[in-house]
């Protein structure tokens, strides 16, 4: 188990009733169960309460904890048949983007996502879910090919950005990232995305425009990094809390933005604690909004897709 | 010495160096450092006559010599609720935005306009660096839209100038949903078949050239532009090595294959016009179809051919 910073506490409690469990396994006498249950209840009532009310600083964290389910486990667990498929025709292959043809529930579907790796050779392969130009273009190669097919399309968010490196300008980064865009409002099949952990801009963006959207209860989306935001505007990247705060980029505040159409309940103590039912939970909820789009025309989707999006903002929070 | 040494010299002396130097009056290329004249520096569209720098120029001005005569109409912008998020760094942003209105003159980072440019009806939008950085929020994304609706409906095409730091800030994620809700305005451009053209001018960064700015028919950039999605600074601050000279640079990325062609601004609008007549297969600009004036309307109206003929005769 990885703790955050701000589950220090917690840690000390499981820890210590942990601590008593291997203590007892040494010593058969030993009767310690009693207190490692009181331990237990009292690590619940502090991890409830710490998740209550998580500030928006706290909520970056928690989505971009190192064990929470990245896009891989989602793929694995909720699809069947998953074939990547693989290159941008371009350039070359992205790590940092998962795509291929996969079934739900037994029907085909086009999944996409962004995988961020779960070790540090796999971080390093995944370049930790930040895209170049070949993942953008990849997705709008596997959206078009969905298009052409009548497959609906699946994307699961979770970036920190798209990778701001020498190659990725040099071959257009900009470019990608717009023409994905537009691809997605382009496509006449249903467009369902999620985000998973971390929404980060444009990066985001380029997969998540879509006709429905979800998020996580604990994931953020975001024009840009607390950090980002804390240095360029406070000029202090220690700012962070307060950007986080100032930037609106939680799901309850996107919901209320109209930016969102719903957000999935996590596991007590966030989707890392009970990886299965977090990534089940998003699967019934992804089911769900593929259900609401079934048998609408090609012609039906792009013209309430884009609608959507010019609608958007109009309101301000008092929506 | 006397009152005519401690008083009355220095007196003169600054009236007269007032006089003649009013700080206003002159601009220091930032890229070579010739001083220049306020109305030498205007008259070639705010390069420097020196070296050719492009300096930033606002909105208003870029489209007095763009539009034959000076003379364009503004296309009424939707007014987005203000202040969407409540936004608060150092300082509220409606009174960071009241500091950018009072400093600029403008109401916002965007200024679009429909007029004739060599006779050819158009629509044009130019994105103000000086305004917030030219950042994109609601107000932008709005006017985007109701350029691109307005082209629609004249059947004109869209030029459009972008120059910004990015997404603005302090409206968020909803800064953020402007790159889908351009990108929307750009695909209704090319479903009416219009052309759309984008001039990339210093600097266009970040989700402004990852939407929009990236998505034209043709793409021109001004000499010397930097543009990019992610900064200089930031990629060397994560791959930790020094950047090429020239990198992110217009002809960097013309070189690159991300644009079209680099042009001077003062050949730009010859070159708009050149390009749109084609595209929209009309017959080539008759070069200086308008009559010159004679002394008397000149007399009477100095302003207006004065422009044209300054619009329409570009210096070199």
């Amino acid at each position: 188990m990885t703790y955050l910073e701000f589950e220090k506490p917690l840690a000390e409690i499981e820890g210590k009733a942990e601590e008593l469990r291997a203590l007892a396994r040494q010593n058969e006498e030993m009767d310690v169960e009693k207190e490692a249950v009181a331990l237990d209840k009292k690590a619940e009532a502090m991890l409830r309460d710490l998740y209550k009310d998580l500030s928006p600083w706290r909520k970056c964290q928690v989505a971009r904890h190192p064990t929470r389910p990245h896009c891989r486990d989602y793929i694995k667990q909720l699809f069947t048949e998953f074939t990547p498929l693989a290159g941008d025709r371009n350039f070359a292959d992205d790590h940092a983007v998962m795509g291929g043809l996969a079934r739900l529930d037994g029907k085909p579907v086009m999944v996409i996502g962004h995988e961020k790796g779960h070790d540090t050779a796999s971080r390093i392969e995944r370049n930790f879910g930040m895209a170049r130009p070949e993942g953008y273009r990849k997705a709008i190669r596997l959206m078009d090919m969905a298009d052409r097919f009548g497959l609906p399309v699946v994307t699961l968010i979770d970036t920190p950005g798209a990778y701001p490196g020498k190659g990725a300008e040099e071959r257009g980064q900009s470019e990608a990232i717009a023409r994905s865009t537009e691809k997605c409002l382009q496509i006449g099949v249903p467009l369902v995305a999620v985000v998973i952990g971390e929404g980060g801009s444009g990066g985001a963006v380029a997969f998540a425009t879509g006709d429905r959207v979800a998020m996580l209860e604990h994931s953020v989306y975001s024009v840009i990094s607390p950090e980002g935001c804390a240095s360029i505007l406070w000029k202090d990247s220690e700012k962070m809390r307060e950007a986080a705060e100032a930037l609106r980029l939680t799901a309850q505040d996107l919901k209320k933005l109209g930016v969102i159409d719903r957000i999935i309940q996590e596991p007590l103590g966030g989707a890392q604690r009970d990886r299965k039912a977090a990534v089940a939970s998003v699967g019934s909820e992804i089911a769900l909004m593929l259900g609401e789009l079934e048998g609408k025309k090609p012609a039906e989707l792009i013209r309430a897709r884009r609608k959507k999006f010019l609608d958007m903002g109009s309101k301000g929070l008092s929506a | 010495m006397n009152w005519i040494t401690n008083y009355v010299r220095p007196r003169i002396n600054s009236l007269f160096s007032r006089r003649e130097m009013p700080e206003n009056l002159w601009t220091k290329c930032p890229e070579c450092g010739t001083m220049l004249f306020h109305r030498e520096l205007s008259d070639n569209l705010n390069v420097c006559t020196n070296c050719d720098h492009h300096l930033a120029i606002t909105p208003r001005r870029r489209f007095e010599a763009l539009f034959d005569g000076g003379i364009f109409s503004e296309v009424k912008v939707p007014e987005p609720i203000s202040d969407p998020l409540h936004f608060k760094d150092q300082k509220r942003y409606p009174d960071r935005m009241k500091a950018a209105q009072k400093s600029t003159g403008e109401k916002e980072a965007m200024l679009v306009a429909e007029g004739e440019i060599g006779r050819t009806p158009i629509v044009a939008a130019a994105q103000d660096f000086t305004f917030m950085g030219g950042s994109m929020g609601m107000y932008v994304g709005n006017a985007i839209i109701a350029a691109a609706e307005r082209a629609v409906k004249l059947k004109r095409p869209l030029v459009l100038f972008s120059a910004a730091g990015g997404a603005r800030m302090q409206e968020g994620i909803l800064s953020l949903m402007q790159m889908p809700r351009t990108t929307v305005a750009v695909q209704m451009l090319k479903e009416a078949g219009l052309p759309y053209i984008v001039v990339l001018t210093h600097p266009t960064t970040g989700g402004v050239t990852a939407s929009y700015a990236m998505l034209g028919d043709v793409h021109i950039a001004e000499p010397n532009a930097l543009i990019c999605f992610a900064g200089p600074r930031v990629i060397e601050q994560t791959i930790r090595e020094k950047l090429p000279e020239g990198f992110q640079r217009a002809e960097y990325l013309l070189d690159h294959g991300m644009l079209d062609r680099v042009t001077h601004r003062v050949k730009m609008r010859e070159e708009l016009i050149t390009i749109l007549r084609m595209l929209l297969n009309m017959p080539p600009a008759v070069a200086g179809d308008l009559p010159k004036p004679d002394p008397e309307t000149e007399a009477k109206a100095p302003e207006e051919p004065a422009q044209a003929a300054a619009a329409s005769t570009p210096k070199t």
